[in-house]
């Protein structure tokens, strides 16, 4: 693999006395499936929401292909190729599947009201391409049968992949996920995982997730890195990070760490 | 038959015309004949894509070489594994222009379902649509060492397979572009050298018991069968069909092959399978072949949302749905529509008839059938209400699909019409549907036995034994009873089906349960638990006071409600084998008691030992029966019943003239 696609360097988040992260360090591979893992309160999601400019950070770097995100906007590091998903979904729950995610092409959309406005031109061939953008994805995820449904009629684990297939709409270079399977009976996690492994595999995104499942995290990702109340406490293979005491302790309390060390 | 058979038209000619006798061969002639007219259609990334009849042509052909350049040999069997696309269709035709045969495996099979069916088959190539099914051939693959290449359709997800075997749909086609190229009269050739006799495809049918039985139809089996349909249920090459059963059944094949081909309408593919209801709702097809459920499933779904709607559509759909109603029955009855009815109907076309077929996509519907298994006449009289021409047809996969068929209007709920033309149907002395016709199968694969107990020389030659119980009306109806094996007899010998029957009881809404006796006995008997939602109902609607179901099954106003639903069904059995008497049951049956089991299923057994002095007062002498029952609670708790039972005759002068009526 060639250097890091995504590098944060000594990271350092503060909510007022909160330190929510102190200096972390890591990088994610290009093509790679990297997990962020850790117990609640460790600092994942403020993690996500550093990378993706919703918090600026105290101190440190973000590096995309090499570039620093840190003082840009969160729609500027969109267009540079950074998508996400939220643990709450966050879709427009009264717009149908269908406007969900071509108001996710938006970034690619480079005519202007006029053009847009117009039934014929450039506008309606920028329309159709994007079209063609989208229908690709609910081929992907096989929601074809919702194309046209309302997004809050929906049960749970299927606006969890709407809201996946909004963030493909933006054909992120990095695809972030918060949880992507939370909240999903057996059956769609199982369908769920498989649709990011495609992702990664066949279309060749980046995915950087936070996901509580061990079992789909040691299943899913090349690389795992662990946080514990905002500090990186491991980072490497899931098998090794696994097996690392500390995580363990982090994660089983000492008492159980031990005694799984010892069974 | 009569010799007034409005059906007896002749049969198509047994050799079809200018020797397209193939499926390839008409692939190729249509592609002459309709060129650029579409031929199939899939809705992909939610647009209908289509393709021609020369691209249909074209893909079939470079798939077809590529196989040959891949060393498939004459005979070869070809496994075919996938969701109705495309794909599907060049794979069973492609297979078939390189003198192959097309065996079909349901899409939803298990591992060992599909490894039996490729193993028995003997096929050297198998095509997979995606790596769902991909795996599962992979996985088994190693117990089939006759399989030399899997073709898959759908790389999705197969990037890192590696295994020797496997090979992409387009690496085939390219492989037949390049021999197409050294040799160019070779598919040509290929095609030419197909037989109406030879094998086409191996159709496997699932079997009660034990493994899937391996039926081979010949071009000659499948195209006598579409011809012959078509001359009593004519379809256009400008037809629309919709193609979402699976393909490995033989009705799918039938509609999607060989009537296609023998007529040029267009096929098309839903998009996936959980869009289908959307997609046929887009087509608006004008041809249209489902089971049972699908129809049923439209009908509850309507209803459902008609409780849903707004109260002006609602009003609308109780104002109109009578009408269609009657005019409905009045056709069933074959009695004349009155001019002043006719008006009706026709603003009741306008007002809601057309905008709910739009809705289910049944607006431009002419040829629209269900088969399988027997469909309730309320279903069959909503979608008539509406005026969608549905119709019963039988057969069974040994006869190319299809054996009988309502024609024109000729429809009634209890028969499934009369045999197409160059049918010939007979019941055997044991009661069997005997069938005879072009489009009887060749026999089972590599099954002598079965092929021998199917296909019995009879008097004039080999007839197929359907298994299925039936009779044939005095105007050649033919009415479907049950499988053969769970037949009972009358006393004289009589043969009857008691779940026949009590299906048939069942279609009314008042009757919950019934159970039909006879075995051994001079006539056939029922007890009937009435439904007390709708008898209550009803008895509510009549200004009838009741206290519990004991009580209302009790009335003498019920029993008479009961017995017009009794003589109703009397008059859709044999004379032989009608009900004679009944007795509305004290209690309904119940799963706790262990009169059903779990699934609702009437443990016939125990229940003919638990209510044996009620049967043996059906008959005897007495009209009464004293009931001293113990009852037990969901809870465990029992309670002691005291009643008294009534056993209700039917009027032997309306049997007898219902007897004369049917003579």
């Amino acid at each position: 693999m060639d250097a890091a696609q995504l590098a944060v360097e000594s990271l350092t988040l503060r909510f007022g006395g909160v330190t929510a992260l102190r200096d972390v360090s890591f990088a994610v591979a290009r093509g790679s499936i990297t997990a962020i893992v850790g117990p609640n309160g460790a600092g994942k999601t403020s993690m996500l929401n550093a990378i993706s400019g919703v918090y600026r950070p105290r101190s440190g770097r973000i590096l995309l292909d090499g570039e620093d995100l840190i003082r840009l906007s969160p729609h500027a590091r969109t267009r540079r190729g950074l998508a996400r998903t939220f643990q709450n979904i966050a879709l427009f729950k009264g717009m149908t599947v269908l406007d969900n995610l071509l108001i996710g092409r938006h970034t690619h959309q480079r005519r202007g009201i006029f053009a847009g406005g117009l039934y014929y031109g450039p506008g309606a061939r920028e329309e159709q391409a994007n079209r063609l953008v989208v229908e690709e994805i609910i081929d992907f995820l096989e929601i074809q049968r919702i194309r046209k449904a309302i997004v809050g009629t929906l049960a749970y684990g299927l606006q969890k992949r709407v809201e996946l297939a909004r963030a493909l709409a933006l054909e992120p270079r990095i695809l972030l996920l918060d949880e992507p399977m939370a909240g999903m009976n057996a059956e769609e996690k199982e369908d769920m995982a498989r649709f990011v492994v495609d992702t990664n595999e066949d279309r060749g995104t980046t995915v950087v997730m936070i996901e509580h499942d061990m079992d789909v995290v040691m299943d899913l990702s090349s690389h795992v890195v662990v946080l514990n109340f905002g500090s990186k406490i491991g980072d490497g293979p899931p098998e090794a990070v696994r097996r690392d005491p500390r995580v363990q302790e982090a994660f089983l309390g000492q008492d159980d760490a031990e005694a799984a060390a010892e069974g | 038959m009569p010799a007034d058979d409005q059906q007896a038209r002749a049969a198509a000619p047994v050799e079809r015309e200018d020797g397209r006798d193939t499926f390839p061969k008409l692939l190729a002639a249509n592609a002459e004949r309709f060129g650029a007219r579409t031929a199939l259609r899939e809705k992909d990334l939610g647009i209908w894509q289509a393709t021609t009849w020369r691209q249909y042509h074209d893909h079939v052909r470079d798939l077809s070489l590529g196989l040959i350049s891949l060393g498939i040999r004459r005979g070869d069997k070809v496994a075919i594994i996938g969701d109705n696309r495309p794909a599907w269709v060049y794979a069973e035709l492609a297979a078939q222009g390189a003198g192959g045969v097309s065996v079909g495996i349901y899409q939803d099979s298990s591992l060992t379902e599909v490894a039996y069916v490729i193993d028995h088959s003997e096929a050297a190539f198998v095509v997979a649509e995606d790596q769902e099914q991909v795996d599962k051939i992979l996985e088994v693959i190693e117990r089939l060492p006759r399989v030399r290449h899997v073709v898959y359709d759908d790389p999705r997800g197969l990037r890192h397979y590696r295994h020797p075997a496997l090979i992409s749909f387009q690496a085939v086609e390219e492989r037949g572009r390049e021999l197409a190229r050294e040799s160019p009269g070779l598919w040509a050739e290929s095609v030419a050298a197909g037989r109406a006799d030879d094998l086409a495809i191996i159709c496997y049918t699932s079997g009660t018991t034990g493994f899937p039985k391996g039926a081979m139809l010949t071009f000659r089996n499948l195209l006598s069968m579409a011809d012959n349909l078509n001359l009593v249920d004519a379809k256009l090459p400008a037809d629309e069909f919709v193609s979402f059963l699976p393909l490995a059944w033989i009705g799918e094949q039938m509609m999607s092959l060989s009537a296609s081909l023998a007529v040029g309408f267009t096929i098309n593919f839903p998009e996936a399978p959980d869009t289908v209801m959307e997609d046929i709702r887009e087509i608006g097809p004008h041809v249209i072949f489902a089971p049972p459920r699908i129809w049923e499933n439209i009908n509850s779904t309507v209803q459902v949302k008609i409780m849903d709607t707004t109260r002006f559509k609602r009003f609308m759909y109780r104002l109109c749905m009578p009408v269609g109603y009657e005019v409905a029955d009045r056709r069933f009855q074959g009695k004349p529509v009155p001019p002043a009815l006719r008006i009706a109907h026709r603003l009741g076309d306008w007002l809601l008839f057309r905008a709910l077929k739009d809705r289910l996509g049944l607006t431009r519907v002419r040829s629209c059938s269900t088969g399988g298994a027997a469909l309730g006449p309320d279903v069959f009289r909503f979608f008539h209400a509406l005026g969608v021409p549905l119709r019963q047809i039988y057969g069974q996969t040994e006869i190319s699909g299809i054996s009988c068929v309502h024609a024109g209007d000729d429809i009634r709920f209890h028969t499934v019409g009369r045999p197409i033309p160059g049918t010939e149907i007979r019941i055997s002395e044991r009661g069997e549907i005997l069938s005879r016709s072009a489009s009887v199968f060749a026999g089972y694969y590599k099954d002598e036995a079965a092929t021998r107990a199917a296909l019995a020389p009879d008097a004039g030659g080999p007839w197929l034994h359907s298994g299925d119980a039936g009779y044939l009306t005095e105007d050649g109806h033919l009415v479907v009873i049950d499988r053969m094996k769970d037949v009972m007899q009358l006393a004289d010998g009589t043969t009857f089906s008691p779940q026949y029957v009590e299906n048939r009881l069942k279609f009314s809404p008042y009757v919950k349960e019934a159970v039909v006796i006879g075995k051994d006995r001079p006539y056939l008997a029922a007890m009937l638990c009435i439904d007390l939602g709708t008898v209550g109902k009803w008895a509510e609607n009549h200004k009838l006071a009741y206290t519990t179901y004991t009580d209302l099954a009790a009335k003498p106003e019920v029993y008479e409600l009961l017995h017009e639903e009794v003589a109703g069904v009397n008059e859709t059995l044999p004379a032989a084998a009608r009900i004679r008497r009944f007795v509305l049951l004290y209690k309904e049956l119940d799963a706790d008691d262990e009169e059903l089991t779990r699934t609702r299923k009437v443990r016939r057994g125990f229940v003919e030992q638990r209510y044996q002095e009620v049967i043996a007062a059906l008959y005897g002498e007495a009209r009464q029966v004293p009931i001293d029952a113990v009852i037990r609670f969901q809870d465990g708790k029992t309670a002691r019943l005291r009643t008294t039972l009534r056993v209700r005759e039917l009027d032997e002068v309306a049997l007898a003239g219902a007897e004369a009526g049917a003579r």
